[in-house]
């Protein structure tokens, strides 16, 4: 058959709307579960080093679990197992005037769920990385310890979440893909869906992963440019990564990357 | 150095010698595992004194220092500030628990505590770290709090200062604006841990400059340096500490010139050479 120039220009510039479609959805996906993940990480990490002990439980057995199970088991327990066995069919809602289908919603908990369980980690790295001394001055001045948390250690732990939390997003961009095995309808799945009819698999996949690049391409410039705004604010306090780093890796990106473990 | 209102002036306030004790340690003792650094120390300071800790590193002087305002928690004695016991509270029995989280914090709004390693909050300019534990605790406005801010550290001698950020400062102005965020709680007593131990020594003498106009000014202070000068011209007593006990203390030409003990002979010809 060999590789057919017309078919994949065409492609990649008049692609067909269910690729529209499913490139929002991915997108959409990624940044919402990327905030809730980045709650429920702060909330789990906060947990984590509480004086109670069943919240360190609870936050220790959630990493744990979440960890160490793949996200396609996942989102499999999550849609299809709760549906069947009738705990929770994810009926469509309507969030804030916006109808969410029951599917982009089970898509959005299990990545959020998932992500929040690396983003513990890295959020517990970061606030770590804080000088004891920083807590101890605050709460030396009167402040509980709560306050100091606040007001101190996370505002100087959030810099240091900013490198590897562009890693998550990064990844995050293209785990949504794994979506499709539940049957979320987003770029991997649209795709799926062309190949069946077209079988021109090596072209419109080519197309696909050009889609991806350019989505975390695009990712990876407005982090440079949220991470040159904070260290023009108050000093360096993070090692400034330029964009050819980011894309290529190296320097302290690497750096920054070894706070997560591998997925 | 530009310094407002201070000491040299006739209209600051002599130093009120009231007698009443601030601090006031009873057979205090601390040990980290099996490790007795505070062995039994007890100690009173007046209201208006200035009391120098000196002593060999590891003689359990910083640790002391750290239990008055419960950064570090007494297992044994008594260690009471302005009358109220630090971290613990007794029960309708006569026991003691340890206080809430709240009670803590109250009664640290009366002590300022100065680090050796300043911990200046370095996501905030000179005068935010001033004005944070103000504007947090006290729930003073922020423009109010940013003028108190500016004041103290036109105090400290570094009004200009106030916008730059720690990692902007040298290591005396640092310390200085710590200082100046200790003073923003109005506390009744400051605490010094080994205050300018982590400084090049051309900047050691701003810093025991500011504290001794503070001296001058009445407030109490217990200090922890090797600064012998300081000891001598601004301290009203000396004490020193050797593994965890207070060896000996008294006014500080006659324990620095003429110590009774021999340990404490030793670690000044150490340090005096």
């Amino acid at each position: 058959m060999g590789f057919d120039w017309h078919f994949f220009e065409h492609l990649l510039l008049y692609p067909p709307n269910s690729f529209i479609q499913g490139a929002l959805r991915t997108v959409y996906l990624a940044v919402i579960a990327q905030i809730l993940g980045v709650g429920i990480g702060l909330i789990l990490a906060l947990w984590r080093r509480n004086a109670r002990l069943p919240l360190r439980i609870f936050a220790s057995g959630y990493i744990w679990i979440i960890r160490g199970t793949p996200l396609l088991v996942q989102a499999v327990i999550v849609y299809d197992g709760l549906t069947g066995l009738g705990v929770y069919s994810f009926p469509d809602q309507h969030v804030f005037g916006v109808l969410i289908p029951g599917i982009i919603q089970a898509g959005i908990i299990t990545l959020a769920i998932n992500e929040g369980a690396y983003m513990a980690e890295i959020m517990r790295a970061a606030i770590d990385s804080v000088d004891r001394g920083q807590a101890e001055a605050a709460v030396s001045l009167g402040m509980r310890r709560r306050q100091a948390m606040r007001h101190v250690v996370l505002p100087q732990a959030m810099r240091v979440v900013i490198p590897p939390l562009g890693n998550e997003f990064n990844n995050m961009l293209k785990v949504t893909s794994l979506l499709s095995v539940i049957g979320l309808n987003e770029l991997f799945l649209a795709a799926q869906d062309y190949n069946s009819a077209n079988f021109r698999t090596f072209e419109i996949f080519l197309v696909v992963a050009i889609y991806y690049i350019i989505m975390t391409t695009v990712w990876s410039i407005i982090q440079s440019a949220i991470e040159r705004r904070m260290a023009s604010r108050g000093g360096d306090l993070i090692d400034r990564i330029t964009l050819r780093e980011r894309l290529f890796g190296g320097g302290a990106l690497a750096a920054a990357g070894q706070l997560r473990g591998a997925r | 150095m530009r310094r407002a209102g201070l000491v040299e002036d006739a209209t600051a306030p002599a130093r009120t010698r009231t007698g009443r004790p601030v601090v006031e340690a009873t057979g205090v003792h601390k040990w980290f595992r099996r490790n007795h650094v505070l062995d039994d120390v007890s100690l009173s300071v007046d209201e208006g004194e200035v009391v120098v800790i000196i002593g060999p590193s590891g003689s359990g002087k910083t640790t002391f220092l750290r239990c008055i305002n419960h950064l570090e928690r007494i297992d044994d004695g008594r260690l009471l500030v302005n009358g109220h016991r630090i971290g613990h509270r007794e029960t309708a029995s006569g026991k003691l628990a340890a206080a809430a989280e709240a009670e803590i914090a109250r009664q640290r709004e009366q002590i300022g505590f100065v680090f050796q390693q300043f911990n200046l909050f370095p996501h905030l300019t000179a005068a935010e770290n001033v004005a944070l534990a103000p504007t947090r605790v006290r729930r003073v406005g922020r423009s109010k709090a940013m003028e108190d801010a500016t004041r103290l550290l036109a105090r400290v001698g570094i009004e200009e200062k106030r916008d730059s950020y720690p990692r902007q400062l040298s290591g005396g102005q640092q310390q200085r604006v710590a200082i100046a965020r200790a003073l923003a709680m109005n506390p009744a007593l400051m605490l010094f841990d080994e205050p300018t131990s982590a400084l090049d020594p051309e900047m050691v003498g701003e810093v025991l400059e500011v504290m001794r106009e503070l001296a001058a000014e009445g407030m109490t202070m217990v200090v922890v340096s090797h600064e012998m000068g300081f000891a001598r011209r601004v301290g009203d007593r000396v004490v020193m500490m050797d593994e965890g006990r207070v060896i000996e203390a008294g006014a500080p030409d006659e324990l620095l010139d003429r110590p009774r003990e021999e340990r404490t002979a030793a670690f000044l010809s150490k340090v005096l050479h």
